[in-house]
């Protein structure tokens, strides 16, 4: 259930639907959606697929013990799988339908969005990176929801009509042969790994833009380059489909498929490494601005470095038999889409509360939060990559092997500093609501100096985004330090002349 | 401007500000860009489905063939395709502005989808007829019938819907609140289901032919 509730209702819905809603009309200069209707039901839908799974805490004998991967057969043989493998499986199913179907709604309106509603001068290389990044999630929702949808279709038909898909003949539990026969447990990983892989992307890549958009306003400069930048996302949300089988090297699949999917994932580190590179570049040498949103970037490319480096190591079949299913990839996936998403959720928040609200949050609870967070998340997630290789296999519930107890000790370290790491979010939940309320009220419209869209309209925006007059962009996104320029900073609707080659048309 | 021919730029205005939007990046309407989406999203569903299917029969040693003739189910295409071309008629009649003939042909787009889905589950009822269930069948494996059931039925929803849709919009385009470019964007969807079924037919039927 943690895995679920933090991969579906946290890590896709907040970065990209929450964000990506409000902002990326502004940002490509729409007043609304094409449908808005679309757009409430998504969010609808989507509430409706998490009651649907809260219900599973209070119904049968509880929530599903299969984790957000539900792999089968235990997922698909019913209560004989344990505690919560018949209702509580059902109903995880049919919340993750249902919500497949929110992100559909939600993926039609910001493809049309993106395409269709872009107001004069907007280019599509105009977009700024946060605007490239919500596009290119949703073109990835659109299909990889689409898939998991059969597959939750057909987990429920295992179970209420008797069909076995997604379990072999001949199977016993508990001393018991199932009546199932035929089918494939492996069926099960294919289709949920598909959707599943094109998942983590679906995490990451909002927040690689809204890191970018936010880095950018401080650095004062543009990005190396910024078509290369989303060339790269994009060539992430393409191959991102072709490398799922990694999940499955130890899974009995064919060794040669595990080789066919080693080598695209071993490629898709080159443009995670452009994307890197590519803001590490761009922070050389600038001066930054620090403050709570700024931090909260430069935390989500440290934790995507952490946790992409080891992702080297499990992308081969031969070491990935090793540290396969131990802590080692916990902290691995934890690191580079757990954590860097939810630092770049954080940058989001600190970064757009002043055009949501009207007031500002607290920068000293802010760098406080980022400074204790920091630390935190290390101290909890880089021990994991130690675990893993001594073994330390997980999912376990107690560690009572021989070789396990003396790794006691680096649990209960691992504890404490998640307890402590918990406790620090509260200095956000504070800022949060302190300053919705009580909070400096922001100087003006354009409180962080910013250029694109979102930075010219009133604050908080108008129902219909920009009043009675559209806006008209003139420029880049981000015309910072131009030479020549009347100021440090030129709006994307300033009509000012300047005189900048690389000017995209 | 009425609400039709605005809609054909995909942007309807509430603050009467359309004309300074920029042309759309592909000169299609936003509803028709969010149809080929869906469409899209459609095949990625009936193809994981369909990956399924083979993934399963190619893992299932003396999968069934239990299939004699192809005359039903080369009437049911033969009425699909054919609805195909009747939907297209009606189109360019809406585009032509003949409405009567868009309305009528529109409808028996509609009505061969109904003969379709009544072919299809008089085709269900016979083989339910002879003891197949979606967990099990006479002719071997129960997985064959848990997938005919299921891919097939998915089709048949989308045949039903389809009805449905067409139906709806053709009466809303007869009342005048919906344009030419409405019926388009539900022909579209239409076309897709008789897509989805051509690849249905080989792989599901013809394959599993006895020999």
């Amino acid at each position: 259930m943690h895995g679920t509730i933090m991969v579906f209702f946290v890590l896709t819905t907040a970065p990209f639907a929450a964000f990506g809603n409000f902002f990326l009309p502004i940002q490509v200069g729409a007043e609304d959606m094409p449908f808005p209707h679309f757009n409430m039901m998504s969010f609808w839908v989507t509430f409706v697929a998490f009651l649907v799974l809260v219900t599973s805490f209070f119904a049968g004998d509880g929530p599903t013990l299969g984790g957000w991967t539900q792999y089968a057969p235990l997922s698909a043989i019913g209560a004989v799988g344990g505690p919560g493998q018949g209702l509580g499986v059902v109903l995880w199913a049919a919340s993750i339908g249902i919500f497949c179907i929110g992100q559909l709604l939600g993926s039609l309106n910001f493809i049309t969005t993106t395409l269709d509603m872009r107001t004069r001068g907007m280019s599509l290389m105009r977009l700024p990176l946060s605007a490239w990044g919500w596009f290119i999630t949703s073109v990835m929702g659109l299909t990889a929801f689409a898939v998991l949808m059969p597959a939750c279709i057909l987990l429920i038909l295992d179970h209420v009509a008797g069909t076995s898909f997604f379990v072999a003949s001949n199977l016993v539990i508990n001393d018991q042969v199932l009546p199932h026969s035929g089918g494939s447990t492996l069926l099960w990983q294919h289709l949920f790994w598909f959707f599943g892989h094109p998942e983590v992307y679906i995490a990451i890549i909002p927040g690689m833009g809204i890191v970018s958009h936010v880095l950018i306003t401080n650095m004062r400069k543009p990005m190396l380059s910024h078509r290369v930048l989303i060339y790269s996302m994009g060539a992430l949300g393409a191959l991102s489909y072709m490398v799922y089988g990694h999940h499955m090297f130890v899974s009995g699949m064919n060794p040669v498929s595990s080789l066919a999917f080693s080598f695209p994932t071993l490629v898709i580190t080159i443009p995670s490494t452009i994307v890197v590179l590519m803001w590490l570049g761009s922070l050389y040498g600038s001066k930054l601005r620090i403050n709570s949103a700024s931090l909260f970037s430069l935390g989500f490319i440290s934790m995507f470095i952490s946790g992409g480096v080891s992702g080297f190591f499990l992308a081969q079949p031969s070491i990935d038999i090793m540290l396969h299913a131990t802590y080692f990839v916990v902290g691995h996936f934890h690191l580079v889409m757990g954590v860097a998403a939810m630092f770049g959720i954080f940058a989001g928040t600190y970064f757009w509360f002043p055009k949501m609200t009207g007031r500002m949050m607290n920068e000293t609870l802010g760098k406080t939060h980022f400074v204790l967070s920091f630390i935190g998340a290390y101290c909890i997630f880089m021990p994991f990559h130690y675990l893993g290789i001594a073994g330390n296999v997980r999912r376990y519930q107690a560690f009572t092997d021989d070789y396990l107890i003396p790794l006691i000790p680096v649990h209960k370290f691992i504890t404490y500093s998640a307890i402590f790491t918990g406790l620090v979010q509260l200095i956000f939940v504070f800022n949060l609501i302190h300053s919705r309320f009580k909070g400096a009220v922001a100087p003006n419209d354009n409180p962080w100096e910013g250029t694109s869209l979102e930075w010219s309209t009133a604050t908080p925006p108008p129902h219909n985004n920009f009043g009675d007059k559209m806006p008209v962009v003139y420029h880049d996104p981000y015309q910072y330090s131009v030479e020549g320029a009347s100021a440090d900073y030129i709006m994307q609707t300033s009509p000012e002349k300047i005189n900048s080659p690389d000017e995209e048309k | 401007m009425s609400q039709a021919d605005l809609s054909i730029h995909g942007q309807v205005s509430r603050t009467g500000a359309t004309e300074i939007m920029t042309a759309p990046t592909f000169s299609v309407s936003a509803k028709k860009m969010a149809m080929w989406l869906f469409i899209i999203a459609d095949s990625a569903t009936f193809a994981g489905c369909l990956v399924a299917y083979g993934f399963t029969r190619n893992a299932t040693p003396n999968w069934p063939r239990p299939f004699h003739s192809i005359t039903n189910v080369a009437v049911m295409t033969f009425i699909l395709l054919t609805s195909s071309l009747t939907m297209l008629i009606g189109v360019r009649s809406a585009q032509k502005g003949d409405k009567a003939g868009a309305f009528r042909w529109t409808l028996i787009t509609a009505a061969f989808g109904i003969l379709f889905a009544v072919l299809h589950i008089r085709e269900w009822m016979g083989m339910i007829g002879e003891g197949a269930t979606l967990f099990h069948n006479p002719w071997g494996t129960p997985l064959f019938s848990s997938l005919f059931f299921s891919i097939t039925g998915l089709h048949l929803l989308h045949v039903t819907g389809g009805v449905v849709a067409l139906i709806a919009v053709a009466l809303k385009y007869q009342g005048g609140r919906y344009g030419a470019d409405d019926l388009e964007v539900t022909g579209l969807y239409w076309h897709f289901v008789d897509l989805v079924w051509m690849f249905v037919v080989p792989l599901v039927y013809l394959l599993n032919l006895a020999h």
